[in-house]
């Protein structure tokens, strides 16, 4: 890659820097600084703008990137990804959105606490959130830091970590200057960006071809080298049993996961009922499930045109597909229109880093904030204000953030978020559909639920070949590997569940009854509801 | 309020009426004072100005008179959800929403869970080709984005048309009975 294009990348890159900290200081020029405000935005937020938050907050680049570079390297095998992402909404649809709008404030855990003795749930829900929060928070800066040092050609590991570092600070100033108004505005923005790319690349892609999507699939398969293999599932998850459970446990996680990301229930805060709760989702679920047919377009079209061969050499992952696709969309490395092209797609990339960061800062330090220091702080010390508490929190986790986003550097980032999935499917989800649909659920299950399903997903991870024992391994010269599966999912998920059932069953307090009436009485009425 | 229009208001006339609780439950209590902090989340939202100010929350139960309020409060509240709950018009609307809810949900994990296992075990099936280059697995993983496009589009006109309204006259109701019982919503 040239000079032009790195510069012309690096002077999009500052547009998008500038253009974020203008909507911060834009939306926090009259802030009144209520947590009402810091972590809801107000709650004033319209169905379609909440709808392309929720898209700008979960379409990160791991899925731009991530996804279309899979595909580009091992055809339908990466759309087995895709597929997961999108199918996980109808659980967030059905059972969580609008019923978590009507019980709670802010948090996950404000939803479970309702029911329970506040204090124990609180603690566990809150650091539950925080420790999911802090693995796809890593996943994000790690891709970020490969990413862009890749983007602008600067492979070195000082470039990558400046970047890590730029990028957490970043996305400090975003959340504790502008809460969740600015973080919300630039989740929009981001998103409007990330379709509209996708959708010029897109239709490039189909003109290439004369909108023959039959002929695309035929030249992706012809020029990857595995003929129609190269269309049917089983080049990447193929091999042995254990890759093919390893893909089932991913599976499991990813569908089951979403409706326990602490970043995407806060969004259903910032809408005014659980009606437009519901619409924002189904306007999400339509623009989630186009970029992803999209990206499936521009995975074949980059094996089609660009060639498996050319995007390994460039990233052995395929992190680079789509851009080296814009380039050759433009007219190839030394026209214009490529030039700018690559320019465009990588500011994109850029941007949506930058917005999906922001996103989960600001849910993770709202779960320091609201559940963690409000339950935990000595009852007769003065109290500070809670949004001071959550602003300082998004600088303590942005540190972490950077710490451990440097150290983790050379892990995979589809792996990191699998991995964020999976907890939060086995300490998150559990507790919250007992607490929304069981009777008889009890204080006690809800604090087994999550410890019963964090703990071991946790441990798993710890004990598998990604930690040790394998050459990729994060620690290759020692071996405690006594899971063999990268993802736990498949045993983890269901433990969270058992774990709830248990510890509900066992206990000696009765569940309340009329705290459950209120429940449901207030999650399908939204009678009460903030 | 919001007028009927015709939903089955099943709770009419029988002993669990809202109404008639109302008329039970409210005298007793409506002067009880409106602006005491709860440790539950959701009875503190309109202890004002909570964020920059949460001094505002007195430690609760200095005041023994003010706990004892506090609990008859709370009491009261309980009361009403629980009559809420046990009204034909609420299990009408839960029951709507269970109908619809519990066969998709377990319709489109099968589905799903199939599609994956199936992928995963049987690459060969999936490999058989239909239509020139697509294939079975092409047309599975599509399939899977028509299925969730559909069952959205499926879920919110059922919701629109079979449980929006209900909902919302009983969340009118509900809030009528509870105004003035502990948390002072209004």
């Amino acid at each position: 890659m040239t000079g032009d294009h790195q510069t012309l990348a690096l002077l999009l890159f500052s547009v998008v820097i500038a253009v974020t900290l203008g909507i911060t200081t834009w939306v926090s020029r009259n802030r009144h600084g209520s947590a009402e405000e810091f972590y809801a935005g107000g709650r004033l937020f319209s169905p379609m703008e909440n709808g392309f938050a929720i898209a700008g907050d979960y379409m990160s680049a791991a899925s731009f990137l991530g996804i279309s570079g899979l595909i580009a390297l091992f055809g339908y095998d990466g759309l087995l990804y895709s597929v997961g992402f999108l199918v996980a909404w109808l659980l967030v649809l059905f059972l969580v959105a609008e019923l978590v709008r009507n019980c709670g404030r802010f948090t996950l855990a404000d939803v479970v606490a309702a029911r329970m003795k506040e204090r124990p749930v609180r603690i566990a829900s809150g650091t539950s959130s925080v420790t999911v929060s802090v693995l796809y928070l890593v996943a994000q800066m790690v891709g970020a830091g490969s990413l862009v040092a890749l983007l602008l050609g600067r492979t070195g590991a000082a470039a990558q970590a400046w970047t890590v570092i730029g990028v957490g600070a970043l996305m400090v100033i975003y959340v504790s200057l502008g809460g969740m108004r600015a973080t919300t505005w630039i989740q929009i923005v981001k998103a409007v960006l990330l379709l509209g790319g996708t959708v010029v690349l897109t239709v490039l892609v189909l003109m290439r071809f004369h909108g023959d999507f039959d002929q695309l699939l035929l030249t992706a398969a012809e020029r990857s080298g595995h003929g129609s293999a190269f269309l049917a599932p089983g080049l990447k998850y193929g091999g042995d049993w254990t890759a093919r459970l390893d893909f089932i446990s991913l599976g499991l996680a990813l569908v089951l996961g979403t409706a326990g990301l602490p970043h995407i229930l806060s969004r259903f805060y910032t809408v005014p009922t659980a009606r437009a709760a519901r619409r924002s989702v189904v306007w999400s679920i339509g623009l989630i499930g186009g970029f992803y047919l999209m990206t499936i377009v521009l995975g074949f079209g980059a094996a089609a045109i660009v060639g498996p061969e050319a995007v390994r050499t460039s990233n052995a992952a395929g992190n680079t597909a789509v851009p080296l696709l814009a380039l050759d969309l433009g007219g190839g490395t030394d026209s214009t229109w490529g030039t700018v092209l690559f320019a465009i797609v990588a500011a994109i990339a850029f941007a949506t880093i930058l917005a999906v960061v922001a996103g989960i800062t600001l849910a993770s330090s709202a779960s320091v904030a609201h559940d963690l220091y409000a339950s935990l702080r000595r009852r007769r010390a003065e109290p500070y204000s809670e949004v001071a508490v959550a602003r300082t929190a998004a600088v303590g986790i942005g540190a972490l953030a950077i710490g451990l986003g440097l150290l983790a550097r050379d892990l995979n980032v589809a792996f990191l978020v699998g991995l964020a999935f999976a907890v939060a499917a086995s300490a998150n989800l559990p507790v919250l559909l007992y607490s929304l649909f069981w009777r008889g659920f009890t204080t006690r299950g809800a604090v087994w639920a999550v410890y019963g399903g964090l703990v071991p997903a946790l441990a798993l991870v710890v004990l598998s070949p990604v930690v040790s024992g394998s050459p990729e391994s994060l620690f290759p010269d020692v071996d405690f590997q006594y899971f063999p599966l990268q993802n736990p999912g498949l045993v983890s998920i269901p433990l969270g569940f058992v774990a709830g059932w248990l510890g509900t069953v066992t206990s000696a307090e009765p569940p309340d009854e009329a705290k459950h009436a209120e429940i449901e009485v207030r999650s399908l009425t939204g009678a009460g509801a903030v | 309020m919001q007028s009927s229009n015709g939903h089955p208001r099943g709770g009419e006339g029988g002993p669990e009426s809202p109404d008639e609780n109302h008329e039970r439950i409210a005298p007793d209590h409506a002067g009880a004072p409106t602006v005491l902090p709860y440790d539950d989340p959701w009875y503190d939202e309109l202890a004002s100005g909570w964020g920059e100010s949460d001094a505002g929350r007195l430690p609760a139960g200095s005041v023994p008179q003010a706990r004892q309020e506090r609990e008859d409060g709370a009491r009261a509240m309980a009361d009403v959800y629980l009559e809420v709950q046990r009204s034909a018009a609420f299990q009408e609307v839960r029951s709507r929403y269970r109908r619809f809810v519990v066969p998709a949900v377990a319709a489109f994990f099968a589905w799903y869970v199939a599609y994956v296992v199936t992928a995963t075990t049987a690459p060969g099936f999936m490999a058989q080709p239909v239509a020139g280059a697509v294939n079975v697995a092409m047309l599975a993983g599509l399939g899977q984005f028509l299925t969730t496009f559909l069952l959205t589009w499926a879920y919110a006109r059922h919701a629109r048309l079979r449980r929006d309204r209900a909902a919302l006259e009983l969340r009118w109701d509900t809030q009528e009975l509870t105004r003035g019982l502990g948390g002072g919503r209004s």
